[in-house]
């Protein structure tokens, strides 16, 4: 009885350090069941979906400012170079029956939003700003998405970055292409000239930079998703 | 021998001990991305480690993302194995054994004056003292709050009312984060007591198996004092004495 006591308290304990095993991934042959989990996990997150559902701070929040962090994945900050590329367009393409381009003057005399929201990072942190944009559901709305559209590719000059979503994210009404940010145009590290926004979405699902949106009838992964963050991450 | 545990609390509790090793790692690894909780800009009354990353070895996941994925996947585990713990333990009747009574307060100070010497004698007890009743009974409370908690801070837009109940975003977190702490704390004052005390209730809580005569309380135990059983003769003398 003994023995058979120190074999399995034994047996417990070197699996739990096994576990614990430093700052490890974790065993490989658990991948599947991570995989599977992260499937279950986005049929949940988008049963729990609503458009209702908004993101509100209390009132009086001030925005963050300077103090918000601004990221790209190129070695600089990309910057729109009109010489070599042209005019800077916003491509409303794939699955619709109108495809746009638009200016960003053409944007600012589209329907406008001004929303004071959060911005929700992977990381942990937060910060708020107020987002001046069009939303992406009044861009389908123009450019006539069909029915079979069930995803969204939001596509970046910043590199090769780009974010797919699924439809009814891209849908919500605080779901913006934002060309202002705090009341002033998009600065140089914030996405310029315009970006998406949205706090239902997770900071790196936002793509800045933004020059294409694609609706497709499959997904098509995404810059942090293809690296092994969650697709979905919505909040 | 008696038998102390269904084998149903018997596998909820080892897998507790899995579910809740991977969920404090992982969140630890997870934590340690922003190892802060003021919002960008702003400051934080309350955490006075702000920017100090967790120790690596404490972590479980490897990097933010691997850390996540093993998290919102044990939390499945962690919450479905307490729903069968907590469902077994109120059909079953065990739930009588944990939930505090009027004159538990009592029996708690009791307890803490044998430990602290100022009493000699162990107190009587059923089949926990009151201190592990208050414990047994915290940790399943705790960790109900911790898994509230966690909602609040997955989905913050989607369960905004809850977020909201709980201060918003970056208070969510916080109770989150002390949340796991008390229940780290407890369990880690479980195990000390589990081995310093009452090292026989391993053998309840894997074969189900324990014997009474080995209990605290017959050998009058404190943290590492009166570990061995007591010979018969002798307990009955000194009960004798008494």
């Amino acid at each position: 009885m003994k023995r058979r006591r120190f074999i399995e308290l034994g047996g417990l304990m070197l699996s739990s350090a096994l576990l614990l095993a430093c700052d490890s991934e974790g065993p490989r042959s658990a991948r599947p069941a991570l995989r599977a989990a992260e499937k279950w996990n986005e049929k949940v997150e988008r049963a729990l979906f609503r458009h209702r559902s908004m993101d509100r701070v209390a009132q009086g929040t001030q925005v963050t400012g300077s103090a918000f962090p601004k990221y790209y994945v190129s070695a600089k900050v990309p910057v729109w170079n009109e010489a070599v590329r042209g005019p800077w367009l916003l491509e409303m393409s794939g699955l619709v029956d109108h495809p746009l381009h638009l200016s960003l003057d053409d944007l600012q005399h589209l329907p406008t939003v001004t929303q004071r929201v959060n911005h929700y990072c992977v990381e942990g942190w937060t910060a708020v700003a107020e987002w001046t944009g069009v939303r992406v559901s009044e861009l389908a709305r123009r450019a006539a998405a069909r029915p079979e559209a069930q995803y969204v590719d939001f596509v970046s000059f910043d590199d090769n970055y780009h974010e797919s979503w699924d439809l009814a994210s891209a849908m919500h009404p605080q779901t913006l292409v934002a060309y202002a940010m705090d009341g002033h145009f998009l600065g140089m590290g914030h996405g310029a000239p315009a970006r998406v926004h949205s706090p239902i979405k997770l900071g790196y699902k936002c793509t800045k930079y933004l020059t294409k949106v694609v609706f497709m009838a499959e997904r098509n992964g995404g810059y942090w998703s293809d690296q092994g963050y969650e697709w979905y991450g919505g909040t | 021998m008696a038998k102390r545990h269904h084998w149903i609390v018997r596998v909820t509790h080892w897998v507790n001990v899995i579910a809740f090793t991977i969920m404090v790692g992982s969140g630890l690894r997870i934590f340690n991305a922003y190892p802060a909780f003021a919002r960008k800009g702003g400051d934080f009354c309350c955490y006075p480690f702000a920017h100090q990353a967790i120790p690596a070895w404490l972590t479980f996941g490897g990097w933010l993302g691997g850390a996540r994925h093993w998290h919102f996947a044990a939390m499945w585990m962690l919450v479905l194995n307490g729903l069968v713990y907590l469902g077994f333990i109120y059909l079953h009747g065990e739930w009588r054994d944990l939930v505090p009574r009027h004159g538990d307060a009592r029996d708690v100070l009791e307890m803490l004056k044998f430990y602290l010497f100022v009493r000699r004698d162990h107190p009587r007890q059923g089949k926990h003292n009151a201190l592990q009743k208050l414990a047994y009974f915290t940790l399943p409370v705790a960790a109900s709050l911790s898994v509230v908690t966690g909602l609040a801070i997955w989905k913050p837009v989607q369960f905004a009312p809850l977020t909201n109940l709980l201060g918003g975003y970056v208070w969510a977190r916080y109770w989150h984060f002390v949340i796991m702490l008390l229940l780290v704390v407890l369990a880690v004052g479980h195990v000390f007591m589990v081995f310093t005390v009452d090292p026989y209730s391993l053998r309840s809580m894997i074969t189900g198996g324990y014997d009474p005569a080995l209990s605290p309380e017959e050998r009058n135990a404190r943290p590492f004092l009166n570990l061995l059983p007591r010979r018969h003769a002798e307990a009955s003398q000194k009960d004798g004495a008494s």
